[in-house]
């Protein structure tokens, strides 16, 4: 059994925990609900705010006329696609750069470049190379997120810890087995946090080409709402948008806890 | 314990960067006995781990010849972090350096000898745990014992103590004495600390500061040689103590 003073911490705990998921809720239903009066009690302009019953009717609407889970689809689509392109193009150039020290020092001006540069510049030429369609979109994507995991994954294979490197050369290890046995399992950690910094990206990338391309997706009914004035569908989309962000960190904060357990 | 089954022979080793050359290692020729204790002491950055890291063929030597009286000689080569595999249980840890040199395959007969190992040195029942449930002590006796695994014909332990605290370094030094005697093991050991190679050792090779040449080769001879712990009480301990004490202190 517990002591007395265990028990009591364990009570502080569970009342700290208690209070926070309270506020948490609390911040977001109070959000909501002063955004609904504030409409209701015209305050602010329906038109051009929103509200939280009008988002809710324009979901329901579109997913009536069988358009929401479309345009919901094609951005996770276009997503998922360019975010496991990125991870294993990624990984690989990664790779390369930490096996081949040369290699590595060559192209290192022009990761620095690559990485600071405004990816978003190259869409309408990409528009005119390769057409108005998906695949450009999931290259801007790809473009946008693909240096951060370069950069990020061979920073953490370089930083791997030389004293488990120096054991296993003790041992007689080929370079693959170094690689296989200490350099990638020893940096799974970084991994998925690259992992989570590119899935974000990845998304902004999607939007940007839906913006610039405007054929479907959550992003081409940001722009098209826009464009007809119709800024309850615009809100509509970037309420779901934050949905969607929120459910993909989430999927990955749930295998990092599975595998780091 | 007659013949020797390591010769070095003028191991030179230099340094270079766009800078400057620097000379490590100069003209360092020893011999090592067949289940011989062997430690080298020195000034700090004089080059004492680089001799290991030439002796277990992870950097070239400038020149000077390793002679091996066994061909193709497995080395044992122990560190000064446990370097441990956090993300493996401690029987996998003992296995790495089989399933490195085995490419992968391990026989029964190899799984039993580490098992068996593992029992021996009790630590049988945390093979299952990972290396972060251990404490730093236990943790090196695995590093030792994943390095018995590949059954070596040399150990070369670089400094194996000196991130403990100095109660697990006394318990542990008796520990790995005893472990090495029992297994029959011949062993180089590189540290700073003079008590510890005194109360381990055979032999201790006295380097100087950088070139680092070898100053002297102490045989030690003890009274009544017992465990490490017991052998800093000798008669004698105090005498060797002083001698390479003052040694070391004309370098600094």
């Amino acid at each position: 059994m517990y002591s007395k003073e265990h028990l009591d911490y364990l009570k502080k705990k569970k009342k700290e925990l208690f209070l926070i998921i309270t506020f948490q809720i609390l911040l977001i239903v109070l959000f909501l609900a002063i955004w609904e009066i504030l409409v209701k009690y015209k305050v602010l302009n329906s038109f051009l705010s929103s509200s939280p019953s009008l988002v809710i009717k324009t979901i329901y609407t579109l997913f009536k006329s069988n358009n929401l889970l479309k345009h919901i689809f094609t951005t996770l689509y276009e997503t998922l696609i360019s975010f496991s392109i990125g991870t294993i193009l990624g990984l690989l150039i990664a790779t390369i750069l930490w096996w081949n020290k040369k290699i590595a020092k060559i192209f290192d001006p022009y990761l620095t470049i690559l990485n600071s540069l405004p990816k978003v510049s190259f869409g309408p030429l990409l528009i005119i190379w390769i057409g108005a369609n998906q695949k450009t979109i999931i290259i801007i994507a790809l473009l946008i997120a693909i240096f951060t995991t370069i950069i990020n994954m061979y920073h953490a294979f370089t930083t791997t810890d030389n004293y488990k490197i120096t054991l296993l050369k003790s041992f007689k290890a080929t370079k693959l087995q170094i690689f296989t046995n200490v350099v990638f399992p020893s940096n799974i950690k970084s991994l998925i946090n690259t992992l989570k910094i590119n899935i974000s990206l990845t998304l902004i990338g999607v939007i940007m080409g839906e913006l610039l391309i405007s054929k479907q997706g959550l992003g081409y009914l940001i722009n098209y709402g826009t464009q007809i004035f119709n800024l309850n569908l615009v809100i509509t989309s970037i309420f779901i948008l934050g949905i969607i962000s929120y459910l993909l960190y989430f999927i990955l904060e749930f295998i990092e806890k599975k595998i780091t357990k | 314990m007659c013949h020797n089954i390591l010769e070095v022979k003028n191991l030179t080793k230099k340094y270079h960067n766009l800078k400057q050359e620097v000379t490590a290692l100069k003209d360092i020729s020893f011999s090592v006995k067949n289940k011989e204790f062997i430690t080298i002491v020195g000034p700090s950055g004089c080059g004492k781990s680089t001799i290991l890291s030439i002796l277990a063929q992870i950097i070239p030597s400038s020149y000077g010849e390793v002679l091996f009286k066994k061909k193709n000689p497995t080395i044992g080569y122990m560190l000064q972090q446990d370097a441990l595999f956090d993300w493996k249980t401690i029987y996998e840890n003992c296995l790495i350096g089989l399933k490195i040199k085995n490419k992968n395959k391990i026989t029964k007969q190899e799984e039993d000898f580490v098992l068996n190992l593992l029992k021996k040195y009790g630590l049988y029942e945390f093979k299952d745990n990972y290396p972060d449930s251990l404490s730093g002590g236990m943790r090196q006796r695995v590093a030792l014992i994943r390095t018995l695994a590949i059954n070596p014909d040399i150990l070369l332990l670089d400094e194996p103590f000196s991130a403990l605290d100095y109660q697990t370094r006394l318990s542990l030094s008796d520990d790995v004495y005893n472990i090495i005697k029992n297994e029959e093991k011949t062993a180089i050991m590189v540290t700073h600390d003079i008590a510890e190679a005194i109360s381990i050792s055979n032999r201790i090779i006295v380097l100087s500061k950088r070139p680092s040449t070898i100053k002297k080769i102490y045989n030690i001879e003890l009274t009544n040689p017992s465990t490490p712990t017991n052998n800093r009480k000798d008669k004698n301990f105090l005498k060797y103590h002083d001698m390479i004490w003052k040694e070391l202190d004309q370098n600094v």
